[in-house]
């Protein structure tokens, strides 16, 4: 297998098969970093190319986009709080407080570090294991998949900082919204009040666009009218990026909790990046000495979150390349151009057509590097954008914006739900409703639908639905995991108090102490 | 009073000369072809091979544009309401077209509003088993419903769709009950499938191509043995009259003039019967299509009394 590794090594340094690779890299980072242009789009709109070159060009090609948009999609998410693909959602979280405090060009490093990091170890996990793991994840059946939505709502609790209720209330207005349009399991028509338009339901990106990007432009307009739109100008210097790698090398626990996380989130078939980066956002918090420092601006943050997305790119392509599964809808377009070079996924890739194949994979690995040099290196330009005043940044954003929100469907009606949400996004602000729970509920909502319908429909067929839900290895373990979960905050709220008591205690005995001295 | 008259009667010239030279012309600009899904699936696919093709025969740029949502309904609905001039045209899929205004009411469209320009791709629709499976045959699969009703799960993708079409009318004509579990999309119940959480897989040809290794198919719903698996039987072969199988092809706004309609039909034809074209489809396990304009519209139309009474019978 080395002798594949070392050849695919050889196919991409090729030189015009490197040229093909940073094309692509940089390709994939303008349609990560625009909203409404996805990885997805960039790799279909490409196919159409790779018909003229040799397979290895191509897919090396390919490879450069899916890995390059992997890490675009921050960029936007730490500079404007608009997640440019549904993946970076959790980027934001500390990434756009950073750009606050004058930091940005610290979260681009910490974004292009981490999602090289994510994309090598998860590379290497393909090259190593790819078939055993492939057999791992047919075992996620519909009860697999439900209960893997539910752990994930369960990191509703630690989005919502301020309430929880008002987190949950939140999170179900967002599996409301989801539930808009036709069900996929049974076909109704739902929620769309006679309008035909509705019937395709409320686009993802959409809303991103609506409930995180709208209500930052509108705060940085009304009321006091910033001038700038974050409070403190960036100051990019190329030390920064030194001090991030450094700090970051720091955190290995971190970093390869993140990055396994998007690994096994990506391999499970149709789970897909959105989820993977929130749930090692979560973990991320939940594991940190010093939690509170999340959601005001850490590196940490948006390293666990790109870590995990961009793990999830080679993940998805587990039980593509084994299987002939796409575990996302890149993998999908990329089974395309597989089938249109007449390659079949599963053993034949990794023995006929090997040579192919590992020059992809190698690819992969290679533009995981590039995308760092190109990161660290653009951050210093990337990060003057806020700089901007407001007054011509706030116009040229909201331009993005409808741009984004139409060509994600071609449909002039997203347009209008985008401003309709946004409004909503802003005045919610205003009462302290953080919107990550409103998107997270309309992500997972059709996940756990779709798990929960079809586990009752096998379940009435096999005789029990609670039996079939329950009473399996891989759900026991899911179950257990959100039990722990929910019981995590009653715990972290005990350390505190105990912590507290301590310290009390101490200043209580140096108080009598210090009366006995007198 | 004398200008006016010269004026209308000059108008009127430009536009009876203009009129069929315009279409003598056809195409003279850029021509959408509409995906009424997201990019990346096998209607995206297919419209990707031809658009080099499509520009070389017709002398114009071909953009294809994506407009996904409600299984495709989303994009015939703006089909509909586009210039009648054949410089807007949309793949069209077979079922979806016919069942969706027939399961959901208003689906935005009629499916004799969508004027047909040409079928180019079948995918002809088969229920397997995994390999490892008890049941040999549809005979096997037969005696195993009936003896427990229900309990035997069959994956596909979609509700109303081709396969939970198929799924309805094989119970129908065996006289069984199975417990049909959808997905959303092929890939997902190829999983579930290959996965051992449904027992059974109505799937399109092209997926069982691909893992034919892993799986016995049972029968396929075709007229002729499908060419890629020339042992597996017919439904109709076996007594049962079941045809399924999802059609491609690309349809025009309506009321588009005939003569604009022909001008694209040739240039589809030419490519589905394009040698490498069908060489390359055939290995993938799709079936080469070249129907034109007349002949498609009648295939559509004879499916909606075909499928009309199921969707009745099983809609709550």
């Amino acid at each position: 297998m080395l002798d594949f590794a070392l050849q695919g090594l050889y196919q991409v340094f090729l030189p015009g098969h490197f040229l093909l690779l940073v094309i692509g890299v940089v390709m994939g980072i303008i349609f990560g970093a625009l909203p409404g242009l996805t990885a997805t789009m960039g790799l279909a709109l490409l196919v159409p190319f790779t018909f003229t070159m040799s397979p290895a060009a191509g897919l090396i090609m390919l490879a450069g986009i899916y890995v390059g948009a992997m890490y675009g999609d921050a960029i936007p998410a730490i500079l404007i709080n608009t997640p440019g693909t549904p993946a970076a959602i959790a980027t934001t979280f500390d990434g756009f407080p950073l750009s606050q405090k004058g930091m940005a060009q610290h979260g681009l490093v910490a974004a292009a570090v981490a999602s090289a990091f994510g994309s090598l170890m998860a590379n290497i996990v393909l090259v190593l294991a790819a078939p055993p793991l492939a057999i791992v994840s047919l075992k996620f059946g519909p009860p697999e998949y439900f209960w893997l939505g539910i752990f994930g709502l369960t990191i509703i609790s630690t989005l919502s900082t301020g309430s929880v209720i008002k987190g949950f209330l939140a999170g179900s207005v967002g599996m409301l919204l989801s539930a808009v349009g036709m069900a996929e399991i049974g076909g109704d028509i739902r929620l769309t009040f006679g309008f035909p338009e509705l019937q395709g339901g409320i686009e993802l990106i959409v809303a991103l666009i609506g409930f995180f990007c709208l209500p930052e432009i509108l705060s940085s307009v009304i009321g006091k009218r910033r001038a700038a739109y974050t409070e403190k100008p960036v100051k990019p210097s190329l030390s920064v990026i030194w001090e991030v790698i450094k700090s970051l090398l720091r955190k290995p626990g971190l970093m390869l909790r993140s990055a396994g996380i998007g690994t096994v989130v990506g391999f499970a078939p149709g789970a897909g990046g959105n989820i993977a980066s929130m749930v090692s956002y979560n973990e991320a918090v939940r594991w940190d000495k010093n939690p509170e420092e999340f959601g005001k601006g850490t590196i940490k943050g948006v390293a666990a979150s790109e870590a995990a997305n961009s793990a999830m790119a080679p993940g998805s392509l587990i039980p593509l390349l084994t299987l002939g599964i796409p575990g996302s809808p890149p993998a999908a377009v990329i089974l395309g151009a597989l089938m249109l070079h007449g390659m079949r996924p599963g053993a034949e890739l990794f023995s006929t057509y090997a040579n192919v194949t590992f020059s992809f994979m190698m690819g992969l690995l290679v533009a995981a590097f590039l995308v760092t040099t190109i990161g660290c290196l653009g951050s210093v330009v990337f990060s003057r954008i806020i700089n901007i005043p407001s007054r011509y940044l706030a116009p040229a954003i909201i331009f993005m914006t409808v741009l984004g929100s139409y060509s994600i469907r071609n449909n002039m009606l997203d347009v209008w739900i985008m401003f309709v949400f946004g409004v909503i996004g802003y005045v919610s602000s205003k009462l302290k409703f953080h919107p990550a729970p409103i998107v997270l509920g309309l992500i997972l909502g059709p996940f756990v639908e779709e798990g929960l319908v079809q586990s009752m429909l096998a379940g009435q067929a096999a005789g029990s639905t609670f039996n079939y839900l329950i009473f399996r290895p891989i759900s026991g373990v899911l179950i257990c995991l959100c039990v722990l979960a929910l019981l995590w905050p009653i715990y972290a709220k005990w350390r505190s108090r105990q912590k507290q008591e301590i310290v009390t205690c101490k200043m209580s005995i140096e108080k009598t102490e210090g009366q006995n001295e007198k | 009073m004398k200008r006016t008259l010269i004026m209308i009667l000059a108008l009127s010239c430009v536009v009876v000369f203009t009129g069929p030279a315009m279409a003598g012309q056809f195409p003279s600009k850029a021509i959408t072809y509409q995906i009424p899904f997201g990019p990346g699936g096998q209607s995206d696919l297919e419209a990707r091979r031809q658009q080099p093709l499509l520009e070389k025969a017709l002398g114009v740029k071909v953009i294809v544009q994506y407009k996904p949502g409600g299984g495709g309904s989303i994009g015939w609905a703006t089909l509909i309401k586009q210039k009648a001039d054949g410089y807007f045209i949309s793949g069209i899929n077979i079922p979806h077209i016919v069942l969706q205004p027939l399961a959901r009411g208003n689906a935005g469209y009629e499916t004799d509003q969508l004027k047909p320009i040409a079928l180019f791709q079948a995918t002809p629709i088969g229920l397997a088993v995994l390999k490892d499976s008890q049941i040999n045959s549809l005979e096997d699969l037969i005696a195993e419903a009936k003896k427990n009703p229900g309990a035997i799960t069959c994956g596909g993708s979609g509700t109303w769709s081709g396969h939970h079409i198929a799924h309805l009318q094989f119970g129908k004509m065996a006289g069984i009950k199975m417990t049909y579990i959808p997905s959303k999309g092929a890939a997902k119940s190829v999983a579930a499938f290959l996965g051992g959480h449904v027992k059974a897989l109505w799937a399109n040809s092209n997926d069982l191509v691909q893992h034919a290794d892993k799986i016995k198919v049972l029968g396929f719903g075709t007229k002729a043995p499908f060419a890629n698996m020339p042992d597996v039987p017919t439904f109709e072969s076996k007594g049962y009259k079941l045809y399924a199988s999802i059609d491609r092809g690309a349809g025009a706004p309506p009321g588009t003039p005939d003569d604009i309609v022909k001008v694209l039909e040739k240039a589809f034809l030419e490519i589905a019967s394009n040698p490498d074209v069908i060489k390359q489809m055939r290995k993938d396990g799709f079936v080469p299509l070249a129907m034109g304009a007349k002949a498609s519209k009648e295939y559509i139309m004879k499916k909606i009394p075909e499928w009309e009474p199921v969707v009745k019978e099983f809609k709550k």
